[in-house]
């Protein structure tokens, strides 16, 4: 109820941030906001002083990704699959290997396009563990006021801002901005950090597991307060999770990732109705249905994800698909579109003259 | 009052009144205040430290004063509570006057070394990497030494005399003091609020003094005031090796030194001088274990 | 495992070389020429010739850290200004009855600290336990030579039972087995196994206490065990802690027993380094001072690779 009164007093002052034709935008709408390209990052895990045997882990090992504007893109795969690293290397909180991202249409880190600070400041992230992510020290006006800070505001500016900024969240600052993370809930410090993340007014905004640790009626309630961010805000998402009910509800467009590579990537609808990558159609298949008559029939997934620091030759996922073939083993399929142009999957049974014995003779 | 004050939203205000939040340290302080023995421990230390800043209008005596024909007089003494020394000096006298070099000898070097230390150790736990090992390679190899020896070893041969009592002693404490910064700082780097702060774009001083200073200083405070007590003890037994202070200033070290040749005449005498180090350094290691209990908890 | 062991060994290497450079240096430190620093006050002008080329102090530091180090390696720590022995012949024989000390010490401390942080551990929150904890902060707290010259005041001037001073029939390298030793040894040992009895009883409480917490315990009383046998269970797994601590102890004690030698005159190092300091003896100083820091980090040594081999999860650094 709280929300619902301060969110009228709070419309004038979002509409100065959020014209009708965004300012900042400098590639048109048709211009993805962002475009990753062949994005890699190995982690050396041993072998850092002599003697060592050598151990890398591929956490991401070669993702492209689009993401549209005002789109919401998911993220969805098991754990270790490298969609966190994927989002930590979106922010550039840690350097990639190689690959490159485009922002706005922009290279980010080269001499002529846009540098690290202006990418952090046009895209922000919210962390899984609402707790490790608020300083314990600092009160929820100081914690929000601290991105504003840095950007050149000055304190009372950044209190304002701050105070405004929990408003739009629903967190009532007359309440809440002298408080302590600890003296909160885990779905209101969830909204601190959408608040922290907004203070600094992005127009990306990285949800990297962000309701997965709350109870389910929270969970609804944060990804209400998302959707509703978006439209007044005029944001664009890149929403990562392994819940995939959540996904589904909450994105335009997924993709799956395997082993630190996509599998499969396309819109929300193709992706749960018609899964081209027997990896996605063992995953939806492994959900609870609500529905007795469709029960699970289909062999689950069995068995953990293979070691990334030596993952299957050919395609990753050969060790547990059903559809395993000898060419799966000798050659790594590319992303391809299937059936349409917008759906791409990355399998040898789905494409024509790839020589497995699914997929149809020649093109 | 209105009809209105006693319904719900009205309570409201009188609740964030109430259950206004208090900052870290307003808990820890709160929390110590309700410890009655770190509170005894408080007073006694207090009595001490003032007793030693206002020695010159509360000693009964000139505490250099020596007379040949009072030596050594137990304590009861008429005019000499607590007996002379052997050179006749009024031992009570000395005792208030030596709580000033003692408890600067061995308050000053633990600050001084917190600084630096703390200093050190978080540079090298927020850059990590080659200046984290330049720096605390560094550190390890004073750390290599015994405490005591090591504090020895550089006052033994920079000679007696406070200042090199003084630089020994914060030689000796800065590497404990860096290593535990270090540590704490290596942890605090790699939670999500620091990632959080960097993905705003700020700069790494930024965030060290907006992020992780707050967070470090507490365990790192601790660990300095459980060290006041082995400075008090070292820095009065340098003095006592006839190292640190020298005669005929009085410092409790140094007269536990001096009495030592009269043991066998005047035991109580020579003995007393310990009490006063014995007392303080039990005092501050039952408040730093005190601290350590309030700081536990979270928030 | 072994090649943890030799990873922990490399890593010792260059902080021996740097606590031979802080030796090195502690002659540099002191006031004045470090040549007269070396050499006796009357010394001829040929001696002082012959010093300055057999230590390179007429080369740049670097090379005369080597000549130095050099000179070590080979045994050669220089020459005391007061007895014109060698260094070495003087710091030995000390070193041997500090190490007699220390190692009563830290027996007496172990065996006080095990049953103390024992029985506290099993009773915490009992008035035990508190008393306990009373007793090792006081521990840790006491200044140790003044609880030396408190023990003397009781036992010797007092009391009249045990000797002051001085080490009595017990010579160099022998050990305290005569009636006479072990007085003479008796009341230094315990005021320096005052420290680790404080320290020892403390952690071992804590250990003890927390593994008692511990779920797999808890199992064991379920499953019936008597107390006995969890018992076992709960040393097994303090042991490493405990053992560490311990060899810490032995190691800090080699450094801390100056101040309690000097109070007792028994001749170990820390009356060597009493002596050395009060007639400006930076030979037998530095000698000392470099003999049992490396002795001190030696034992780090040996501590870390024991507690490695007993314990499966330290596998670290």
């Amino acid at each position: 109820m709280q929300t619902e009164n301060t969110k009228t007093n709070d419309k004038t002052a979002l509409r100065v941030m959020t014209r009708d034709v965004d300012t900042r935008d400098r590639g048109g709408p048709r211009q993805p906001m962002l475009i990753i390209r062949g994005l890699k990052k190995h982690f050396q895990v041993s072998g850092k002083s002599l003697g060592q045997p050598k151990i890398v882990v591929k956490a991401v090992d070669g993702v492209d990704l689009e993401v549209g504007k005002g789109e919401t893109l998911g993220i969805v795969g098991e754990s270790g699959c490298g969609k966190s690293t994927t989002a930590r290397l979106l922010m550039h909180l840690i350097e990639p290997d190689s690959g490159e991202i485009l922002l706005d249409g922009e290279t980010v880190g080269s001499m002529r396009g846009v540098d690290v600070r202006e990418l952090r400041r046009s895209v922000q992230m919210v962390f899984q563990d609402s707790y490790a992510s608020l300083n314990p020290r600092l009160t929820i006006e100081d914690t929000v006021a601290f991105g504003p800070r840095i950007g050149g505001l000055s304190r009372t500016e950044a209190k304002s801002r701050a105070r405004s900024m929990l408003r739009m969240v629903g967190l009532a600052p007359e309440l809440f901005a002298q408080r302590y993370p600890h003296e909160l809930s885990g779905g209101q410090r969830q909204r601190v950090n959408i608040a922290r993340a907004l203070a600094v007014g992005p127009r990306v905004l990285i949800l990297d597991e962000a309701v997965s640790a709350l109870d389910k009626s929270v969970e609804a309630q944060v990804l209400n307060l998302l959707q509703e961010l978006k439209k007044t805000l005029g944001l664009t998402y890149v929403f990562i999770s392994h819940d995939l009910n959540v996904v589904q509800y909450i994105s335009d467009r997924v993709v799956v990732m395997y082993l630190g590579q996509v599998v499969e990537a396309g819109p929300v609808e193709r992706i749960y109705e018609t899964p081209r990558h027997p990896y996605t159609a063992a995953l939806l298949s492994s959900r609870p249905s609500m529905d007795p008559t469709k029960r699970i029939t289909a062999p689950p997934l069995t068995g953990d994800p293979p070691n990334p620091i030596n993952p299957p030759s050919g395609c990753r996922f050969r060790t547990r698909c059903p559809l395993a073939e000898d060419i799966c083993a000798r050659v790594a399929p590319a992303l391809t579109a299937v059936d349409d142009p917008a759906h791409l999957a990355a399998c040898h049974a789905r494409v024509s003259g790839s020589g497995h014995s699914h997929a149809s003779a020649a093109a | 009052m209105s009809d209105q004050a006693a319904t719900f939203s009205g309570a409201i205000p009188d609740t964030v009144k109430t259950e206004r939040s208090r900052s870290f340290w307003q808990a820890v302080f709160r929390r110590l205040s309700r410890d009655p023995l770190t509170m005894i421990c408080a007073a006694i230390l207090l009595a001490i430290v003032l007793i030693a800043i206002f020695a010159p209008w509360i000693a009964p005596n000139d505490p250099y004063k020596t007379s040949m024909v009072r030596r050594l007089k137990p304590p009861g003494t008429p005019g000499y509570w607590l007996g002379t020394d052997e050179l006749g000096r009024d031992m009570l006298s000395r005792l208030i006057y030596g709580g000033r070099l003692s408890l600067f000898m061995g308050f000053t070097p633990v600050v001084v070394a917190t600084f630096i230390g703390g200093t050190l150790g978080v540079i090298a736990g927020y850059a990590g990497g080659r200046i984290n090992m330049a720096i605390m390679r560094l550190i390890d190899v004073f750390y290599a030494f015994p405490s005591v020896l090591l504090a020895v070893a550089i006052s033994g041969a920079l000679g007696a005399g406070i200042v090199n009592g003084l630089v020994s002693l914060i030689l000796v404490f800065i590497p404990p003091i860096a290593r535990v910064a270090e540590s704490v700082t290596t942890q605090v780097r790699t939670q999500d609020f620091i990632e959080a702060a960097r993905a705003t774009g700020a700069s790494g001083a930024r965030i060290v003094t907006g992020h992780v200073l707050s967070n470090v200083v507490g365990p790192i405070l601790i660990y300095a005031s459980s060290l006041i007590s082995v400075s008090i003890v070292i820095a009065s037994g340098l003095s006592f090796l006839g190292l640190g202070v020298s005669p005929p200033l009085a410092d409790w070290g140094l007269m536990l030194n001096t009495l030592r040749q009269s043991i066998y005449i005047a035991p109580v005498n020579a003995v007393l001088p310990g009490v006063m180090i014995f007392t303080t350094s039990m005092c501050f290691n039952l408040m730093s274990d005190g601290l350590r209990s309030a700081m536990d908890v979270k928030g | 495992m072994l090649f943890y062991i030799l990873r922990r060994f490399l890593y010792t290497l260059p902080i021996a070389i740097g606590v031979s450079l802080v030796c090195f240096a502690l002659v540099h430190l002191a006031p004045g020429d470090p040549i007269s620093a070396i050499l006796p006050e009357n010394a001829s002008p040929q001696l002082i010739e012959e010093v300055k080329t057999a230590y390179g102090f007429d080369k740049p530091l670097p090379i005369q850290y080597l000549y130095w180090l050099g000179n070590v390696v080979s045994g050669d720590l220089g020459t005391s200004i007061m007895t014109r022995r060698a260094v070495l012949s003087e710091v030995i024989p000390a070193v041997g009855n500090t190490l007699i000390l220390a190692a009563c010490a830290v027996l007496i401390g172990f065996v006080v600290g095990i049953g103390l942080g024992t029985i506290a551990g099993y009773n915490s929150g009992s008035i035990l336990d508190k008393a306990v904890t009373a007793f090792a902060i006081t521990g840790v707290s006491v200044p140790h030579y003044w609880l030396g010259m408190v023990l003397i005041v009781l036992f010797s001037v007092n009391l009249g039972w045990l000797p002051a001073t001085g080490m009595g029939s017990l010579g160099s390298g022998e050990l305290p087995f005569t009636l006479d030793g072990l007085k003479h040894i008796i009341l230094p040992a315990m005021t320096l196994a005052v420290i680790p009895a404080g320290i020892i009883a403390r952690s071992v409480r804590a250990t003890v206490s927390e593994v008692r917490k511990q779920d797999f315990v808890q199992t064991l009383y379920a499953k019936g065990l008597t107390s006995r046998y969890v018992f076992v269970h709960v040393a097994k797994n303090a042991a490493p802690t405990v053992l560490a601590i311990m060899g810490l102890q032995l190691a800090q004690l080699l450094g801390g027993s100056i101040l309690v030698e000097t109070v007792f005159a028994w001749p170990g190092t820390g009356f060597l380094l009493n002596a050395a300091i009060f007639t400006r003896d930076l030979p037998i100083l530095q000698g000392t001072i470099l003999v049992l820091s490396i002795f001190f980090v030696v034992t780090n040594l040996a501590v870390d690779v024991l507690q490695m081999m007993l314990d499966p999860r330290v596998k670290r650094v």
